[in-house]
Order: structure tokens, then C-alpha cells, then sequence
């Protein structure tokens, strides 16, 4: 049994084997609507029953709305809070895809940087446009650090304009990166546990990885959010 | 490469993998350009249909079922702090009908207590009058038998003063025996 440890993040078409077009229904496509599915399940079948003392799945998904609202009010403030239903989006949807990535055999979508980057590009480009409609020429007054002395804040300016443009990029990378590495690390275990002298150790590791990778999965989500909540304040209230 | 993918088959697997592994560059699916559009397209589709799940139908009902809670919670509350009230003014009250229990039968006792003495001391009256009655009765009757007693030691006296008179021979008159024994018994 011959496999490459990156061959799990393929693209590929769940029915057939032509191209892969805009269109074509993939593995993509499955893992993102077992997502949604799992969103749905948990959000809205586990709370139709509406009840004032809570089941199991209520319970959680109560949890997870003020887990999430919270954060929002108090990272981004009281006026952030109009944002919470595309922060929760965002959140619920990376928190979900890392979990059901982690089903063996399964496509993890947080580990591509297309997926990444459209959702850190998203935030980018919501937060920028949100800060200039928001406080118009003042948003720039986010560059220029105005507690520092007078001639170190062109400089400041400089690498704060660079720190912003950067976000996204660090924003998405991490994400995908953190996904990506442990997933592959996985799998590279799994592989040496082929060889039977070392199998024991190597299951061993994968179980560990297995474990450090559940923690990840939710701390990557967790820390996506908490970056786009950080970012909302910054649009939201620009000067330092 | 699609027709090279699709012209691998069986024993050929190797083969097929590896010109996948060629097109893929340096083995990061990552980067495989051609595919990108593919995800964003189907992201693009997750998020719409999440975001409006979500903002339309979980996040409100979530938001709905945490404000009740919250409103039942403050509700029960308040009714606990009224039920609290009620506790203590049935306390209250119940020790109000205590002591007056206590005063009405503190009443009744002082009340029943002069009835009680105003009955004996009426008894006591009667019973002193009757016991005067009956001792002035008593006394009458010994005055009587006392007198008639008198009496009678008279006309004994007065008999045998006569007999004795006569007997000594003389010839007694009546009259002057009985002044002499009425003298000597007054004397």
C-alpha cells in the first residue's frame, strides 16, 4: 500500500474523473455541505424543541452562541455586535470543517489556502471598506501611532501599513498552515506504521497527533474569530 | 492529463499517480491552481447558505430562547421575593393571633376568677345569714326553756312553801307565799 501523505488534500470529483471545473461537484463540495448539514443539526434541529432547561444539543449550541457573542462584544465592542451573525458564520463554519476534517478518510476544506484566503480576504476587505465608511479620512489615523514621538511615526506608519496588508496573509496561512501540517504529519505516522518494528511507536504518535489535532481544530477556529473580532475593532474605532 | 488519468487502469495505478503527482508541481495540492475556482465557488455557496441559516432562523431562535430563560428566571425570582413577603406576614399575622389568643384567654380567666369569687362571697353571705338566723332561733328557744324553766322552779317553790306552811299549822295565804317567793327568787 503506496500513498503520499499530501494525497489527501487532492481535489477531485466525487462523481466521474474529468477536470475540475467552477461547477464540478467535488470532494469540496461534500465536506462543505457536511458542514452546513452539521451546522444546521446542531443550531437549528437542536434547538426546535425551544426548551427554557436545555438538552444536550441545546446545551451546546447555546454554548457555542455565547461563546461567540460574547467574544464579540467584548474584542470588538457593543457596536461590533451587528457583525456577530457573519462572525458566527465564519466561525461555526471553520470550527466545523477542522472537526469533520478530522474524520478518517476525510477532506479537510480548512487546509486549502483557496478556502483560507477567500475567508481572511473577506474580513480583509469587509473591515478596510467598514473603516473608511465608518470614520472616513480618520480611519488612517489607525497608521499613525500618535502616543509615539513625532519622528519615529513616519516609520511607525511605514510598518503599520505593511503589518495590515500582511493580515490576510497571515490571517489565511495560519489557518491552512496549522490544518495542512497536522493532517500531513498524520499521515506520515500512519505510513510508518507500516513498517512493523516501528508500528507501535508510530500508532502511538498518530494517537497523540490525533489528540493534538482535536485541540488545534477548535484553537485555530477559536483564534480566526478572535483575529476577525480584533480587526472589527480596529474599523470600528481606528486611533490607538 | 485528464486523458492520460483516464487511460491508466489497473496495474497502471503507479502511472496514473504519478502524472497526477507531475501536474500537481512540487506535490502540493495547494497550489494546484486549477482547482481553485472550484473551491471558492463552493465556499462562496457554504457561507450564503450558513450566513442566512443562521441569521434567519438559529441566531434569533437561540437569541429568543436566552432572553425567555432570562425573562422566566427574573420572573421566578421576583415571584420568590413576593412569596418571601407573604411568608412574613403570615408569620406576623399568626403571632398577632397569638397574643391576642393569650390576651382574650388571660381575659376569660380574670373574668371567670370574679364570677367564681362574686358566687362564693354571695354563698358566704347566705350562709353567714342562715347560720345568724339559726343561731338567733337557737337562742330564742333556750330563752324560752329557760324561761319556762323559771317558771316552773316558781310554782314549786311557791307549792312547797305553801305545803310547808300548812304543815308547820298555819294557814297559809296564798297571796303573801307568793310575793315572799318571787322576792327571794329575784334577790
Amino acid at each position: 500500500m503506496e500513498f503520499h501523505p499530501m494525497d489527501q488534500f487532492i481535489v477531485t470529483p466525487l462523481f466521474g474523473d474529468g477536470p475540475v471545473g467552477m461547477f464540478t461537484i467535488t470532494n469540496v463540495t461534500l465536506w462543505m455541505a457536511l458542514t452546513v448539514i452539521a451546522v444546521v443539526a446542531l443550531l437549528v434541529l437542536g434547538t426546535s424543541k425551544r426548551a427554557t432547561v436545555p438538552g444536550h444539543m441545546q446545551s451546546v449550541a447555546e454554548l457555542a452562541y455565547g461563546f461567540v457573542y460574547k467574544m464579540v462584544e467584548d474584542v470588538a465592542g457593543k457596536d461590533g455586535v451587528k457583525f456577530f451573525p457573519y462572525i458566527m458564520t465564519l466561525f461555526l463554519f471553520i470550527v466545523f470543517a477542522n472537526f469533520l476534517g478530522l474524520v478518517p478518510t476525510a477532506f479537510t476544506v480548512t487546509s486549502h489556502i483557496a478556502v483560507t484566503g477567500v475567508l481572511a480576504l473577506m474580513v480583509f476587505l469587509t473591515v478596510t471598506v467598514l473603516g473608511f465608511v465608518k470614520n472616513g479620512a480618520k480611519f488612517l489615523e489607525l497608521f499613525w501611532v500618535s502616543s509615539a514621538p513625532l519622528a519615529l511615526r513616519p516609520v511607525l506608519a511605514v510598518i503599520e501599513l505593511i503589518s495590515y496588508f500582511v493580515r490576510p496573509v497571515s490571517h489565511s496561512v495560519r489557518l491552512m498552515g496549522n490544518m495542512m501540517a497536522g493532517h500531513a504529519v498524520m499521515k506520515v505516522f500512519a505510513g510508518f506504521s507500516q513498517v512493523a518494528v516501528i508500528a507501535p511507536v508510530s500508532i502511538l504518535a498518530v494517537t497523540a497527533m490525533y489528540g493534538l489535532e482535536v485541540l488545534v481544530a477548535f484553537i485555530q477556529a477559536y483564534v480566526f474569530t478572535i483575529l476577525t473580532c480584533v480587526y472589527l475593532k480596529d474599523a470600528l474605532h481606528p486611533s490607538h | 492529463m485528464a486523458e492520460e488519468t483516464n487511460a491508466a487502469t489497473g496495474g497502471a495505478a503507479d502511472a496514473a499517480r504519478g502524472a497526477a503527482d507531475a501536474a500537481q508541481g512540487p506535490g502540493m495540492p495547494q497550489l494546484d491552481f486549477s482547482t481553485y475556482a472550484n473551491q471558492i465557488f463552493w465556499l462562496l455557496v457554504t457561507l450564503v447558505v450558513l450566513y442566512f441559516v443562521l441569521s434567519r432562523i438559529a441566531l434569533p431562535r437561540i437569541a429568543a430562547i436566552l432572553a425567555e430563560r432570562k425573562g422566566t428566571i427574573t420572573n421566578d425570582l421576583a415571584a420568590a421575593e413576593d412569596l418571601k413577603a407573604k411568608a412574613a406576614e403570615a408569620e406576623e399575622a399568626y403571632n398577632k393571633a397569638l397574643a391576642d389568643a393569650r390576651a382574650e384567654a388571660h381575659k376569660i380567666i380574670a373574668d371567670a376568677k370574679a364570677e367564681i369569687q362574686a358566687d362564693l362571697d354571695e354563698a358566704t353571705e347566705k350562709a353567714d345569714a342562715e347560720i345568724a338566723a339559726k343561731a338567733a332561733e337557737s337562742e330564742k328557744r333556750i330563752e324560752e326553756i329557760r324561761a319556762s324553766a323559771m317558771e316552773s322552779v316558781k310554782e314549786v317553790a311557791r307549792d312547797t312553801a305553801q305545803e310547808v306552811v300548812s304543815a308547820l299549822g298555819f294557814k297559809a295565804d296564798e297571796k303573801a307565799v307568793t310575793d315572799a317567793v318571787d322576792k327571794r327568787l329575784k334577790g
